[in-house]
């Protein structure tokens, strides 16, 4: 029982430390730290903006990427395949989700990259040249990178969650709808999604916290420059990376704090979405008992 | 909702979106096949033994190897789980022995929490608290991030394991005697050691294969570690680090180191998905 | 000798009209049915002459395939994997399981109604009776309100819900849901409705209630009704069938024939045995 204080106690003590650090950056900025987007650290003006920029952006995008590629294959894994497909599905994306975050980046930096680069972002900017978001150069490393990783790394947190959700509606509302003479895809989508639709919405809330958290693969790929990109093609910068990259050069002590500042943002913001997301898969799980 | 439409056009939109749904599944297994496949290739070809064996060469030398990043990460998994198992396994112990209140579900609910919380952030913790203090890098800075971060698992998979011991258990050892205490130690957890096990193996996977918190905490190293209080290498840190150099030959090094590192922890995977599933079968005998 | 039962069905049994020759219309015409779940035959060589316009119950031990049987007649059966069905159901002169049938246009004209009410808890009580109808596209605007409002007549629960239609289904209680469940297998305007002991999960008033129902509606439509309950078999049907499993466990029809006839006089010692309760 002790260590279970412990364990409150950690929290306590992460939240405390983390307020402390950033405190010195606070204090020099306030508020207009998340707004103001210059980063410089030479002139020791510190502005998250374009970091945020980049969570948000690429996070969104590629949870609007992995979503409805994640909810379909849930759909496949529970309502169509045969149980031995199904497994074998769940399995490999599971797998996908064990893989390291850096193991992804380094396929991402000499696989994903220069494919972008060649077969994706070259091509786009040829054929529509005049397309603002989607302006040039090539250069493979960017926002788009990054989305695309996010994506992939999110992807396997979908697809566990709404299975389990939906594997547990009761088989007599799916009867119901089909025993009305609906088709099979009917009988998916007017009973079964609606009922499992909190626990699928806690899934993709999981989904973005998991997302915006992530840092190494996306550091990896995403080009790592403090400015908010005008094309998805442009490099980008997001929270997460910029701690990574930029802590251990951090020389001084407002620098270090900004960072902190940074991680703490961080930290409040998918522990905000960790707990509602759980609350929504936790409502599903008591509504099917 | 609405619908409506002949018969025929709805079984044609079935039969359509069964398709999208299937295709959908395969895209979501394409991204693990092009990794590992690209892993095996690009890694096979460029391993030797001096990976394993060799101390990194001097900067813009090819050769040499990671040895000190495999004992690095050795070490680290050690320090993280020498913290993590007690205070994870007693935790589990307490949440699922004991656990029928609100101070248990709060704990349960911040272990959740926990969980959640990006790598970065915990290697930002234990920055402030051991590398602030130490004023310097070290292994024990980045044993501790990687115990914060494996806690959550053991904790989680330890109280799971326990709660699948059937009550009847419990209830012949109290009926011989045994007091509370001794019924867990001696009765329950040994019935339940299987799960905790798989948990913890869960738990090294997922640590060994952690970055962002080594970042600012061990820092990585070309020597070997100097003692658990200086700087030490870590097999996913050098990875990164080769990854993002221009050397071709640090290229290489990471391939391969890349390979290893994924047969360590799909390993690990496998083994615990094969051992629960055996498990799960005896439990129903 | 009259035992306690007989007294009990010669009390409240229903006249029953002149055996009419099977015509073919609303009604059901069985024959040579067997089902199987893989290599498991659960019933076997099922032939049956279900009545338009009649109540038709199937009585029988658990276990003797009775919810089988009936899922075969709107085709429910075969959803799950590796079931399969043999033979013939006849319905207006069509086999359901002919070539080039779909199973979704047959489910339209045989409705269910199920063991436990379930209506879909995400949608109000409006938007549960109209679900079929929206569904197969057979209404909108006025003429669905319509007939939704017709439907819960129907069904006895219009005046309990018509000032809250667009309430949480959920919000009814179990009798008033099983209600609503029949409203909306009604709604779909089917010839036929099954339903599988679609009391044994409500209080002794509900289930008086539907029975009453069920009386009311077989003027429309036919019906078969799965029961455990033999007083309800007696009170409520025409016609009952009595199944049991043979030695493989496969579903066999024992005897069939009108439900006081069943009930007073059974042809088969078996089925004696069964309402006299010696087994179950």
């Amino acid at each position: 029982m002790s260590f279970g204080l412990l364990l409150l106690l950690l929290i306590a003590v992460m939240l405390v430390e983390m307020v402390n650090e950033s405190a010195v950056s606070f204090s020099r900025f306030g508020l207009g730290f998340l707004t103001s987007s210059t980063w410089d650290p030479q002139q020791r003006v510190f502005g998250a903006l374009p970091f945020i920029y980049g969570t948000v952006v690429s996070s969104l995008i590629g949870l609007a990427i992995a979503a409805p590629v994640g909810m379909a294959a849930a759909i496949f894994i529970v309502e169509l395949a045969p149980p031995w497909l199904g497994n074998a599905v769940s399995a490999l994306v599971e797998l996908l989700a064990a893989i390291p975050s850096v193991l992804l980046g380094l396929w991402g930096i000499f696989v994903m990259v220069p494919f972008l680069r060649a077969r994706v972002e070259q091509p786009i900017i040829e054929r529509l040249p005049n397309v603002p978001f989607l302006a040039g150069p090539a250069y493979g490393v960017g926002l788009l990178a990054g989305c695309l990783i996010l994506a992939v790394m999110v992807i396997p947190t979908i697809v566990a969650i709404s299975r389990d959700v939906m594997a547990v509606v009761p088989k007599d509302q799916r009867e119901a709808m089909l025993a009305l003479g609906a088709t099979r895809w009917e009988a998916t989508t007017w009973a079964v999604l609606p009922y499992a639709r909190s626990g699928i919405l806690g899934a993709v809330v999981l989904g973005l916290g998991r997302a915006l958290g992530e840092t190494m693969a996306v550091t990896m790929v995403i080009g790592n420059r403090s400015e908010i990109p005008a094309s998805l093609f442009q490099p980008a910068y997001t929270m997460a990376s910029v701690i990574a990259n930029e802590f251990t050069e951090a020389t001084y002590e407002l620098y270090i704090s900004a960072l902190i500042e940074i991680g703490l943002v961080l930290f409040l913001v998918t522990t905000a979405l960790n707990a509602a997301a759980r609350l929504l898969v936790w409502r599903t799980a008591r509504a099917a008992r | 909702m609405t619908g409506g439409g002949s018969l025929a056009r709805r079984q044609k939109l079935s039969s359509v979106m069964s398709g999208t749904v299937a295709a959908a599944s395969g895209l979501t297994v394409l991204p693990l096949a092009l990794v590992l496949g690209y892993i095996v290739v690009n890694g096979a070809v460029g391993l030797n033994l001096d990976l394993i064996t060799h101390l990194p060469a001097p900067v813009g030398e090819a050769g040499g190897g990671m040895a000190n990043a495999f004992l690095g990460t050795l070490v680290l998994v050690a320090l993280a789980s020498a913290i993590a198992l007690p205070v994870g396994i007693l935790t589990g112990i307490y949440l699922s022995e004991f656990g029928q209140n609100a101070f248990a579900d709060t704990l349960r609910f911040l272990t959740d929490v926990l969980t959640g919380v990006p790598s970065i952030v915990i290697g930002i913790v234990a920055y402030t608290l051991v590398v602030i203090p130490m004023q310097s890098f070290s292994a024990l800075a980045g044993g501790v991030a990687l115990a914060i971060i494996m806690v959550p698992t053991v904790t989680r998979t330890t109280e799971e394991a326990l709660k699948r011991v059937p009550p009847t258990i419990r209830e012949a050892a109290l009926a011989l005697g045994l007091h509370h205490w001794k019924t867990i130690l001696l009765v329950v957890v040994p019935a339940g050691l299987g799960g905790i096990v798989t948990g913890v193996m869960l738990g090294i996977a997922r640590i060994a294969g952690e970055t962002a918190p080594l970042l600012f905490t061990a820092f990585g190293s070309r020597f070997w570690p100097t003692g658990l209080t200086g700087p030490i290498a870590a097999v996913p840190l050098q990875i990164f680090q080769y990854a993002i150099a221009p050397y071709q030959d640090w290229h290489r090094q990471a391939w391969a180191a890349a390979l290893l590192l994924m047969l360590l922890v799909l390993g690990l995977n496998l083994v615990v998905r094969l051992a629960t599933r055996t498990g799960f079968q005896r439990e129903q005998a | 000798m009259i035992t306690m039962y007989e007294r009990l069905v010669q009390d409240v049994a229903p006249q029953i009209p002149a055996k009419t020759p099977a015509v073919d219309g609303s009604g059901l015409l069985v024959r040579n049915l067997s089902a199987y779940y893989g290599e498991f035959r659960a019933i076997q060589d099922i032939s049956l002459d279900v009545q338009e316009h009649r109540v038709t119950a199937l009585i029988g031990p658990s276990g003797c395939g009775k919810s089988t049987l009936i899922r075969c007649f709107n085709r429910l059966h075969e959803v799950a994997r590796g079931a399969r069905v043999e033979g013939q159901v006849r319905l207006q002169g069509i086999d359901l399981y002919g070539p080039g049938i779909d199973p979704v246009a047959v489910r339209r004209m045989v409705g269910m109604v199920f063991q436990r009410p379930n209506p879909f808890p995400t949608m109000s009580i409006f938007d549960n009776v109209a679900a079929g109808l929206r569904l197969n596209g057979l209404a909108g605007g006025s003429q669905l309100a319509l007939t939704v409002e017709s439907c819960l007549r129907q069904a006895a629960l219009w005046d309990e819900v018509k000032d809250k239609l667009r309430q949480p289904a959920m919000a009814l209680s179990g009798g008033q849901q099983q209600r609503l469940c029949i409203a909306r297998a009604l709604a779909v305007d089917p010839a036929v409705i099954l339903m599988d002991e679609p009391c044994s999960a409500l209080d002794p008033i509900s289930t008086l209630r539907i029975e009453d129902l069920i009386s009311e509606l077989k003027q429309q439509l036919t019906i078969v009704i799965v029961t455990h309950n033999m007083q309800q078999a007696a009170r409520v049907s025409d016609y009952t069938a009595f199944m049991m499993a043979n030695e493989s466990r496969a579903g066999e029809i024992v005897e069939f024939g009108a439900t006081r006839t069943i009930f007073t006089n059974p042809s088969d010692s078996r089925t004696e045995s069964y309402i006299t309760g010696r087994f179950g």
